[in-house]
């Protein structure tokens, strides 16, 4: 049985035939669309390495079935830096040497970026290490990744309020 | 993973007729069936998409009060609803103390109730397990089973439930709106999970097919918002299943308690609901000797189930816990770590420099 799914990933719309419903988001982002920024920890959303945006909304892509998901809207590291210059995100997790090997770092970032969104945390160290606690990393580098949240939710607020203004 | 066929109902009438086959099985999130089912637990040969259907994801007051929460609502979602998380505290407590921002996105609140046990024998294929196969034995009894339960258990199964969300609901009276292709039905929480006894691969009431489509929580049940907490021990700050975990929810009038709740999770194959506890403090003072009571006349009747007797002791701390916390009131926000013994303002040491 053939069937397809559209999604519309970065802001492009993808329609990707599937022969087998089997397929993960994120196997479908990696293997399909060749994105393959977004990565596979342990596959089973104990480590978070492959949290993209769903929605609007942080998710493990490993844990979500492609085929049920047609229509939906994704957000993935890919799809941040415009134009060449990086997202708040990005930029603070170098200014604060928030990885090591940076395997988790795509998936620390996404995750980031839904903690900000969601407006839960604030600049409060012990929320943002609690919001951030479905993303491990196995060079603990978790200092400096509370630290770079911490600014960037600072600097994502100040750019909001001089938009505003 | 095994294949399967792909089935997207339109309507609930749909999702109930396509499940009446055999090896049907409900996908909510899909956070433990795929999971299982990458691990091969699960094998179902059909699934029905439950993520299309009308009517399955509103947060509802009813005249009277009552609330009536869709099954497809996100457990994120529910805990984050601002009338929802400040009539029913400890639910949201409960709820934000599970699994992780993304997976809390994603579960559902059927999803929730219906997930099996995390026991490691369950999950592996290669193990004896009558949940998993009836009637192969049970490989935890005598294996790693300090996590296994102290409360109704058999010899045929010691398994726990892990869910944290069940545990408020069940000291809060929930009920379960099932449909099935005999039409609907309501279920007592407390009834709706079964305790192993010889038949362990049943663990709820639902018969193959029923579809769970709301849970309900009575308007009196937020008469305990303002002295209602949930207590979750892990084995690390965040991020974890309960090894024990406890709702409390106290009326106080006058310097007494009018009337108490308290259910206890980690214990059981089902979220623990102590009633002659309950029964214990009522007209007593919210006091550390009454706690203390009650919480020895909850775990009466525990007996370890392996290398677990520590729990036992564990549960009975973590429900004077959730009652000592409950007593001196609902906080106007739920702390850093919800449910932790670390939070800063959980009424413990400010211990936020240990997971650093
Ligand atoms: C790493 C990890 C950590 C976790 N930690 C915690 C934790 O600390 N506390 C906690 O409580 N939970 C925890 N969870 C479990 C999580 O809460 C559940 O996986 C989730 O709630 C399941 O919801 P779902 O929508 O994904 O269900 P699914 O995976 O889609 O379904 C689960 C089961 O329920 C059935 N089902 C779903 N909806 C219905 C319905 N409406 N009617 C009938 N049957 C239905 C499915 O057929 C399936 O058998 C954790 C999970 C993971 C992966
Ligand atoms: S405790 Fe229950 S779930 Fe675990 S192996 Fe034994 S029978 Fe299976
Ligand atoms: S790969 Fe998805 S959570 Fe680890
Ligand atoms: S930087 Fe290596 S796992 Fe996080």
């Amino acid at each position: 049985m053939s069937m397809s799914v559209t999604l519309t990933v970065n802001r492009v719309p993808h329609t990707v035939q599937l022969d087998d419903p089997r397929v993960t988001l994120l196997d479908l982002l990696r293997e399909r669309l060749d994105l393959t920024g977004t990565k596979k920890g342990c596959d089973r959303g104990q480590c978070g390495a492959c949290t993209i945006l769903l929605d609007g909304r942080r998710v493990n892509s490993c844990l979500a079935l492609a085929i049920s998901h047609d229509g939906a809207e994704i957000q993935t590291i890919e799809g941040l830096a415009e134009g060449g210059a990086l997202h708040p995100v990005q930029a603070a997790f170098i200014a604060h040497d928030a990885f090591q090997c940076g395997f988790c770092t795509p998936g620390q970032i996404m995750s980031a970026i839904g903690l900000i969104d969601e407006g839960q945390a604030g600049e409060d160290p012990e929320r943002v290490r609690e919001g951030m606690s479905g993303n491990l990393c196995r060079c603990g580098a978790y200092r400096g990744i509370t630290e770079a949240v911490i600014e960037a939710t600072r600097s994502m607020a100040e750019d909001a309020q001089e938009k505003a203004a | 993973m095994n294949r399967f066929e792909y089935i997207r109902p339109r309507s609930v009438a749909e999702a109930v007729a396509a499940a009446a086959i055999p090896g049907s099985a409900y996908l909510a999130a899909g956070t433990n069936l795929l999971d299982l089912m990458k691990i091969g637990v699960a094998r179902p040969g059909r699934l029905i998409d439950l993520n299309h259907l009308p009517g399955l994801d509103a947060i509802e007051t009813l005249p009277g009060g009552a609330v009536r929460i869709g099954a497809q609502v996100r457990n994120a979602e529910l805990a984050h609803d601002p009338e929802f998380a400040r009539r029913f505290p400890a639910v949201a407590e409960a709820l934000l103390s599970g699994a992780s921002a993304q997976l809390r996105n994603a579960a559902t609140v059927g999803g929730n109730l219906m997930q099996r046990t995390r026991c490691a024998w369950f999950q592996d294929t290669a193990s004896a397990c009558n949940r998993r196969e009836p009637g192969t034995g049970c490989d935890a009894l005598g294996g790693e089973n300090r996590m296994h339960a102290v409360l109704g258990w058999s010899e045929h199964c010691i398994a726990t439930h892990p869910s944290d969300f069940c545990v408020p609901l069940v000291a809060l009276d929930a009920v379960v709106e099932i449909e099935g292709a005999g039409g609907r039905r309501d279920i007592p929480l407390a009834d709706f999970h079964l305790l192993p006894g010889t038949t362990p691969e049943r663990e709820s009431v639902l018969a193959p097919g029923e579809l769970v489509i709301a849970v309900r929580l009575p308007a009196e049940a937020a008469g305990f918002a303002a002295h209602a907490r949930y207590a979750k021990l892990r084995e690390r700050t965040s991020y974890a299943f309960a090894v024990v975990s406890a709702a409390a929810g106290l009326r106080i009038a006058n310097g007494r308690i009018v009337e108490a709740r308290l259910a206890l999770g980690g214990v059981a194959a089902k979220p623990w609901r102590a009633e002659a506890a309950e029964a214990s403090l009522a007209g007593a003072a919210p006091d550390a000797d009454a706690f203390r009571r009650a919480a020895e006349i909850a775990m009466a009747e525990a007996k370890p189930s392996g290398d677990n007797a520590f729990k036992i002791e564990l549960a009975r701390r973590i429900a004077i816990r959730a009652l000592t916390q409950a007593a001196a009131g609902t906080p106007d926000r739920l702390p850093a770590l919800p449910a932790s013994s670390f939070a800063s303002n959980a009424g413990a040491p400010n211990m936020g420099g240990l997971h650093v």
